[in-house]
C-alpha cells in the first residue's frame, strides 16, 4: 500500500501532465524564423477564415461547415484535435525521459477509437444535428438533458482551454521570446478571430493544415533519426540505453502500478475520449454514416501514426539531445547535476529538430507548435460556444422557438466571451499547479456525458429521470473525487494523506454514472417514461439506418 | 416516423439481418479491443518484467516494443476492416431498407 501511495504521490499528475506544461520557464531571446513561419501561416489561415466566413450563412454552416467535410478531411481535423501541442511535446518529453512509459500512455490515448467507430459514431451522424446533447435529448425531455449535457460539455471545454492556454503562454514564451500575458492574448484574439468570422469551416480547415504540417515535421525528424541508423530500431535502441547507462528505458517502469490506478486511467481514457464534446461534434460536418465511418478510420490511422513517430522521436532526443552540450541547462547541471535539458524535458522535440535540421528547421517546429495550439484551442470554443447556443439559448432558454440566423449570432457572442474567459483564466492559472485539469476533464467526459450519451442510443428503458440523475451522479462524483485525490487534496491543498488514495477516479465515477442511471429509469414509473421508451424503437431505426437523419449540402 | 412505418420496418427480413450481423460484428470487435488493452494494462500493473525481456540474447530491443506498437497496428487495422464491412455490406442491408420504403 504504502508503494502505491509512494507512487501516486510522484507520479502525481505524471499522465496528464503531458498535456499541460507547468513549471517556471523562462523567456527565450526572439526567434526570427520561427516567427516569420508563423506569420505565414496566420496569414494564410486568417485568409481561409476570410473565405469561410463568407460562405458561412446559417447556424447549420457555422456549427458543422454546411456538412459537406468529407471523411478523409475530417479524419485529419479529428487527429489533429487529438495531436495537441503537448501531446506532441508530452509524449515525446516522455519517452525522452522513461522510454517504454511514453508508448503506454499514446497506446491508452489510441485505444478509444476502435470503440467510438464500433458503437458510437454511426448512431451519433444519425441522430445528431449540431451538438451531441441533440442525441441525447432525442427522446427525453429537451430542458433537463440538454441543461446537463451542456454543463457536461462547457465544464469539459473550460478545463481542456485552462490547460491549453497555460501551455501555450509557456511555450511561446519559451519559442518566440514574446511575453507570457501577450502569448496567452495573442492566442485567444486569433481563435475568437478563426471561430466567430470562419465557424466550422475555417476551425476545421486550420486544424486539417496543421495536422498535415504537424505529420510532416514529425515525419522529417522520424526519418532523420533513423536514417543515422540504417532504419535500425535495435541499433537505436542499443545506442540510447548506452547513452542513458540503463536498460531500463526499454520496459514499463512506475507509470501504472496498481490494478485500480490503471484500469481507472484505461476508462478515463477510453470512455473519455468518447464523450470529448470538441470530438463529438466533428461527426456532424460530414454527410452520411459512411463518411463518419471513413472519418473514425482515418484519425485513428493518423493518431496511431503519430504515436509510432512520437516514440522514434523521444529515443531520437536521447541519442541527438541527451548530454549534448548546446541543450544542456548549465545552470541546472550547476545546481543538482545530471543532465537537464534546456525548458525541460517537455522541449525534447525543439530540440531534437534543431539536431537534426538547424535553426530553419527549429523555426518550422516552433511555428508548428503555436499553430496547433490554436487550432486546438479553436475547436474547444467552438464547441463550448455550440453548447451555449444551441442547446442552453435555443432548446432551453427558447424552447426551440428561434430562428438560425439569431442562433449564430449568439453562437459568436458565446465564443468571443469563451475566448475572453480564456484569456482570463489563462493569465490567472499561470503560476498555479494545473496538472489535475486534463485529467478531470477526461474524468468528467467519462462519468457525465458518455454515459448518458450510449445509453440513449442503445436502452429502451432511459428515462429522462435515470439520465439527469445518473449524469448529475457521474459529473459531481468525477469533481468530488479528484479533489480529494493525491493530486488536488494532497499536492494543491497542502494535505497530508488524501481521503481518496487514487489519481484516477473514472472507474467509481463512471461505474456510478451507469447504476445511478439504470436505477432510477427502471424505477421511473411515470407517463413521461412510458412515452419515452416507447419513442425507442423510431429512434433506433433512425440510428441504424439513418432513414430519416438530417440531410447536409456539399460545399 | 409514425408507428405503422417503425413496425413494417422492424419486420423487414433484411432490416433485422442488419442488426443482427453488425451489432454482433460490432460487439465482438469492440470485446478484442477491449480484451488486448485491459490484457496489456494489467500485464503491466502485474508482471511488467515478461514486457522487458529482451527479444533475443543480447539484444537490446524488449518483448514490450513489438507488443506496444502490435496494438497501435491491431486499433487500426480493426478500424479498418469494420469500416470497410460497414461501407459495404451494411450499407447495402440499410438502403434495401431505405428502398422498400419508397415502392408504396
Amino acid at each position: 500500500m504504502n508503494r502505491i501511495l509512494t507512487f501516486l504521490l510522484l507520479g502525481t499528475g505524471a499522465i496528464f501532465a503531458a498535456d499541460a506544461i507547468s513549471g517556471q520557464v523562462e523567456k527565450q531571446a526572439l526567434n526570427m524564423s520561427a516567427i516569420v513561419m508563423f506569420l505565414i501561416f496566420v496569414g494564410a489561415t486568417l485568409g481561409i477564415t476570410y473565405w469561410a466566413a463568407k460562405k458561412t450563412k446559417s447556424a447549420k454552416d457555422f456549427y458543422t461547415a454546411g456538412g459537406g467535410i468529407t471523411g478523409f478531411q475530417n479524419g485529419m481535423a479529428i487527429a489533429g484535435d487529438y495531436m495537441s501541442a503537448a501531446s506532441f511535446l508530452g509524449i515525446s518529453g516522455l519517452v525522452y525521459m522513461k522510454g517504454y512509459d511514453g508508448l503506454i500512455y499514446s497506446i491508452g490515448f489510441l485505444v478509444g477509437w476502435p470503440v467510438i467507430l464500433f458503437l458510437i459514431a454511426e448512431p451519433l451522424r444519425n441522430l445528431g444535428k449540431y451538438t451531441f446533447a441533440d442525441v441525447a435529448s432525442y427522446r427525453l425531455q429537451q430542458t433537463p438533458i440538454r441543461t446537463l449535457a451542456a454543463s457536461g460539455s462547457i465544464a469539459t471545454v473550460i478545463l481542456y482551454l485552462i490547460a491549453q492556454m497555460v501551455g501555450s503562454g509557456k511555450l511561446i514564451q519559451l519559442l518566440f521570446g514574446l511575453s507570457y500575458e501577450m502569448a496567452v492574448v495573442l492566442v485567444g484574439v486569433l481563435m475568437i478571430l478563426y471561430v466567430a468570422f470562419g465557424g466550422m469551416l475555417a476551425t476545421t480547415w486550420v486544424q486539417i493544415i496543421k495536422a498535415f504540417l504537424l505529420l510532416s515535421g514529425a515525419t522529417f525528424m522520424a526519418i532523420a533519426v533513423m536514417a543515422h541508423y540504417d532504419f535500425n530500431f535495435g541499433s537505436l535502441f542499443a545506442h540510447a540505453t548506452e547513452l542513458k547507462g540503463s536498460v531500463a528505458i526499454m520496459s514499463p517502469g512506475g507509470l501504472v502500478s496498481d490494478p485500480i490506478s490503471a484500469i481507472s486511467l484505461a476508462i478515463a481514457l477510453m470512455f473519455g475520449t468518447a464523450g470529448l464534446p470538441h470530438i463529438l461534434m466533428r461527426f456532424f460536418t460530414v454527410n452520411d454514416a459512411k463518411e463518419a465511418r471513413k472519418s473514425v478510420f482515418y484519425a485513428t490511422g493518423f493518431i496511431g501514426y503519430f504515436y509510432i513517430l512520437t516514440f522514434i522521436i523521444g529515443f531520437g532526443a536521447i541519442v541527438m539531445v541527451f548530454q549534448k552540450p548546446e541543450y544542456l541547462d548549465a545552470a541546472k547541471h550547476a545546481v543538482s547535476g545530471g543532465y537537464p535539458i534546456l525548458g525541460g524535458s517537455n522541449m525534447a522535440a525543439i530540440h531534437l529538430s534543431h539536431a537534426v535540421g538547424g535553426d530553419f528547421f527549429l523555426g518550422f517546429i516552433s511555428a508548428v507548435a503555436f499553430a496547433t495550439i490554436l487550432a486546438v484551442v479553436s475547436g474547444l470554443t467552438l464547441a463550448g460556444a455550440s453548447a451555449i447556443s444551441h442547446d442552453l439559448y435555443a432548446s432551453v432558454f427558447r424552447k426551440g422557438r428561434v430562428d438560425s440566423m439569431m442562433e449564430m449570432r449568439v453562437s459568436k457572442m458565446a465564443t468571443i466571451a469563451l475566448g475572453i474567459i480564456a484569456i482570463i483564466v489563462g493569465i490567472a492559472f499561470e503560476n498555479q499547479n494545473i496538472a489535475f485539469v486534463v485529467g478531470l476533464a477526461f474524468a468528467i467526459a467519462a462519468s457525465a456525458n458518455f454515459p448518458i450519451l450510449v445509453l440513449s442510443m442503445y436502452w429502451r428503458k432511459l428515462t429522462t429521470r435515470g439520465a439527469v440523475i445518473g449524469g448529475a451522479l457521474g459529473l459531481g462524483s468525477a469533481v468530488l473525487l479528484v479533489i480529494l485525490s493525491p493530486v488536488v487534496w494532497v499536492s494543491i491543498l497542502g494535505n497530508k494523506t488524501a481521503i481518496f488514495p487514487y489519481e484516477y477516479p473514472a472507474l467509481f465515477s463512471v461505474t456510478l454514472a451507469f447504476v445511478g442511471t439504470w436505477f432510477f429509469s427502471i424505477t421511473d414509473k411515470s407517463q413521461s417514461a412510458k412515452d419515452e421508451q416507447e419513442k425507442f424503437d423510431a429512434q433506433f431505426i433512425r440510428a441504424q439506418t439513418g432513414i430519416g437523419a438530417e440531410g447536409a449540402s456539399s460545399h | 416516423m409514425n408507428k405503422e412505418t417503425v413496425e413494417k420496418i422492424k419486420s423487414n427480413p433484411d432490416y433485422q439481418k442488419l442488426i443482427s450481423t453488425r451489432n454482433s460484428f460490432a460487439v465482438k470487435l469492440s470485446i478484442m479491443m477491449l480484451a488486448v488493452y485491459f490484457l496489456f494494462i494489467l500485464l503491466i500493473a502485474f508482471n511488467p518484467s515478461f514486457l522487458g525481456t529482451p527479444l533475443s540474447e543480447g539484444s537490446v530491443t524488449t518483448v514490450g516494443i513489438p507488443v506496444g506498437m502490435g496494438i497501435i497496428v491491431f486499433a487500426i487495422v480493426l478500424t479498418g476492416i469494420y469500416t470497410k464491412r460497414a461501407n459495404g455490406e451494411f450499407d447495402e442491408l440499410s438502403n434495401s431498407v431505405k428502398n422498400s420504403l419508397k415502392e408504396i
